[in-house]
């Protein structure tokens, strides 16, 4: 933000300071319901008064119960030995997959030219930075000894993998942040010269005096193109960095190849779940039938359908070749989830996370709004489970012979999951007010152009017509 | 790099790109800002590049800072390579060893609602492996401390070194650095480290008797066996002011553990001196050590005559 304000600040002057919010510009230069978007950013409903207000209240309450933990030490949790590791271990994979929603789908849409992806970008990079906050803090809580945090940094051993995560992790915070914030600076022009919204001067500090000149423009889109390929490696090895924590221990169940790609796919399948929660709740919330359309839900069931098929796939996989290998120290795990004390929430986990949403999204009309968003609650609440089964499970049955571990959360151990959601929840509403959450110049700039580049596109593809030919 | 007034660029007004911006744009003044906005770009382009190089190079500051463990050179074979042996043949599971190593090592007393939650630390532990059917049936105590593993799963997943190989063999844990995340404890295949989960505490009868020799631990960090390496530290100073080298007779019965047996089960010594005990111990046939396979190379070495049976 530093290099921001200065570069603002030696700027040139700002000749277009709109002059004390006239209405003359508004809804003029686009040709689609823009106001829609701008109304947001000017009225506050009870609504979000109410919603603000219930978020704030659980969020409260998850401070107060992490102030107990802070005081009394990991105790207050259900945690013990050999479960050394419990919900907060399934928060943090949780976050941290969520956040795959955003930057790797929009990076992966715009790098494969998806034009319909152009209303849905900014609401999935903004899922990205707050999912990542809270994974990162997941893991904070977690800590015996939080006020030696930066002992990670002082004293860090690359060869553990906690050391890779804090890399990787904030590399994609980072690169997150970047990419969410260059696409956002042609839209914060728009609303500087229109003179809309509660942040006049912060618009006016992030437009970085953006006019959308040729030669700006062709700047920005190079450097959007860069992040978004960039995105796509670092995304992918937040994941895989994230298994590694599991599957390079000796524990069994944990210590499997397959963890890294089973890491992103589920990562990928939670992400576009939470995607699409948050893109119904905002088309509700702000009337933007016309704007997030039926179409980019039925779009996003499809890749959603092709990741809940992966994911099956790949948690087949997972469980014949640990059955079949029978070994005594891993069946005890897999014995645990298939008919065990867990068996409940992995069948669950199965039908009700995997198999129903597969159905529902296979049909077109599964593929409506409310069919999208039914798949998508399972999903993200199934993926939950699976973050948890993977943590607790394996550690409730150690390699040596020692009675069987319990492990029951306590109040503390919800309340600050609880508040860690509300918290995400919040912050992503406080975005929608102040930040135009669907990309305005990238609609306009579809509507403007795309047409025209994907028809072209299209004659590409196929031979030449007759008549021209010859 | 051309210089923007170089270019015939007042036609670059917003109606070029399509794109509604405000009127300002028009305004000749916004030919004069475009270097300084494209410095702007410029600029942020490279502060994203720095920012994400960033964490490399912290990587190879941390990769120069983290020194592999100094074995395997001429000196540190020189050096003791600290171990116990443990014949069960002869333990008779009194358990005195674990009471003998809790008032050694000021280990805390978790309390009856504590230990429910299993939640009770016990640097030397029992293994209870139940043999046979009823009504042929026995029970073995296997006592369990830190195996110090020469391939130590706990030492490799530490992320900041609280948990380490000292310069004769003992994996050695730093309750000031400790941070809590408890990666060690999970990665331990033989989940012999534990966790303070609440600030340790001790019957008032009990904290007259605390060791002045042993630092308590705070709450929130990992502890664990150290082979009670003060002890080893004592004898060699004792042996220094007699003006001699250590030997295994100083030793062999030197931690608190080793010291109780009553038995005379548990034996410690060097395992690169191989005429000490431990190391005789170790070429028996009766000797094995606990999960073998797993490669960690434990330096606890057990010692039992009968087949395992199911």
């Amino acid at each position: 933000m530093a290099g921001v304000s200065e570069v603002n600040a030696s700027g040139a002057p700002h000749p277009s300071q709109p002059s004390g919010g006239e209405g003359g510009a508004r809804g003029d230069g686009f040709s689609f319901e823009v106001e829609r978007i701008f109304a947001p950013l000017q009225r506050t409903g009870r609504g979000f008064y109410l919603a603000a207000a219930v978020l704030s209240a659980i969020f409260g309450w998850g401070v107060y119960a992490y102030v107990r933990q802070f005081n009394d030490g990991l105790g207050v949790t259900g945690m013990n030995r050999p479960v050394y590791w419990g919900i907060y271990m399934a928060n943090f994979v949780f976050f941290i997959g969520i956040s795959h929603a955003g930057t790797l789908i929009s990076a992966i849409l715009r790098v494969s030219g998806a034009e319909w992806r152009r209303p849905v970008t900014r609401c999935a990079e903004v899922i990205t930075v707050f999912a990542l906050i809270f994974g990162g803090l997941s893991v904070v809580i977690d800590l015996g000894r939080p006020d030696r945090l930066l002992f990670v940094l002082q004293h860090g051993r690359l060869q553990s993998p906690i050391l890779w995560d804090v890399c990787c992790i904030s590399t994609y915070l980072t690169g997150s942040l970047i990419y969410l914030y260059l696409p956002l600076i042609p839209d914060m022009a728009i609303l500087r010269d229109r003179g809309i919204g509660r942040l006049r001067w912060l618009y006016r500090l992030l437009a970085l005096g953006y006019r959308g000149t040729k030669r700006q423009k062709k700047h920005l889109e190079f450097m959007i193109s860069v992040m978004a390929v960039l995105i796509i490696p670092i995304a992918v090895s937040v994941h895989t960095v994230v298994s590694y924590i599991f599957a390079t221990t000796l524990q069994p169940g944990w210590h499997s190849t397959i963890f890294g790609p089973y890491f992103v796919v589920g990562a990928i399948f939670s992400g576009l779940a939470a995607l699409m929660i948050a893109m119904a709740i905002i088309r509700r919330a702000f009337r933007l039938e016309g704007i997030l359309k039926d179409v980019h839900f039925n779009n996003l069931g499809l890749i959603l359908l092709t990741m809940t098929c992966l994911m099956i796939y790949f948690t087949f996989n997972i469980y014949l070749v640990e059955i079949t290998g029978n070994e005594p120290m891993i069946m005890a795990a897999v014995m645990a989830k298939v008919t065990g004390p867990y068996a409940l929430p992995f069948w669950g986990m199965i039908l009700g996370g995997f198999i129903v949403p597969a159905v529902i999204l296979a049909f077109p009309k599964g593929r409506s709004v409310k069919g999208c968003v039914v798949a998508s609650i399972l999903i993200v609440i199934a993926m939950w489970l699976e973050r948890y089964l993977i943590v607790v499970p394996t550690l409730m049955h150690p390699r040596l012979p020692w009675p069987e571990g319990i492990y029951t959360p306590t109040w503390v151990e919800w309340s600050i999951t609880a508040g860690c959601l509300a918290a995400f929840a919040l912050l992503y509403m406080l975005f929608a007010r102040f930040f135009p959450i669907v990309s305005i110049w990238e609609v306009q700039e579809g509507i403007d152009e795309s047409i025209p580049q994907v028809t072209e596109r299209f004659a590409e593809y196929m031979p030449e017509p007759l008549g021209e030919a010859v | 790099m051309n210089l923007p007034e170089s270019e015939p660029r007042a036609s670059a007004s917003p109606e070029a790109s399509g794109l509604p911006y405000g009127r300002g744009s028009e305004l000749p003044e916004a030919r004069a800002t475009a270097p300084a906005r494209r410095r702007a770009l410029q600029l942020l382009a490279a502060g994203g590049a720095v920012l994400l190089s960033l964490p490399l190079l912290l990587a190879r500051r941390l990769w120069a800072a983290a020194a592999p463990p100094s074995n395997g050179t001429p000196e540190a074979t020189l050096r003791p390579k600290w171990g116990l042996v443990i014949d069960l043949d002869k333990c008779t599971a009194c358990q005195a060893c674990a009471v003998a190593c809790r008032a050694e090592n000021n280990v805390p007393v978790a309390g009856p609602e504590e230990a429910a939650l299993a939640r009770g630390i016990y640097w030397m532990d029992m293994l209870k492996v139940v043999e046979g059917k009823y009504p042929d049936v026995h029970t073995q105590f296997i006592p369990t401390p830190c195996n110090h593993c020469e391939n130590a799963p706990c030492v490799k997943v530490c992320p900041v070194g609280a948990t380490y190989y000292n310069e004769e063999g003992i994996v050695a844990q730093m309750w000031a650095r400790c941070i809590g995340c408890r990666y060690c404890t999970t990665a331990c295949p033989y989940t012999r480290r534990y966790f303070n989960w609440r600030a340790p505490n001790w019957p008032e009868e009990l904290r007259s008797q605390l060791n002045p020799d042993v630092a308590t631990r705070p709450r929130g960090v990992v502890e664990k066996c150290t082979l009670c390496h003060h002890r080893i530290r004592k004898a060699r100073e004792k042996a220094h002011a007699e003006g001699r080298q250590l030997t295994d007779a100083d030793v062999r019965k030197l931690p608190a553990c080793a010291q109780s047996c009553a038995a005379e089960a548990i034996t410690f010594g060097d395992f690169n001196n191989p005429d000490s005990e431990v190391s005789q111990a170790a070429r028996s046939p009766r000797a094995f050590r606990l999960q073998e396979e797993l490669g960690t190379k434990p330096k606890a070495v057990y010692l039992r005559e009968a087949k395992w049976q199911e």
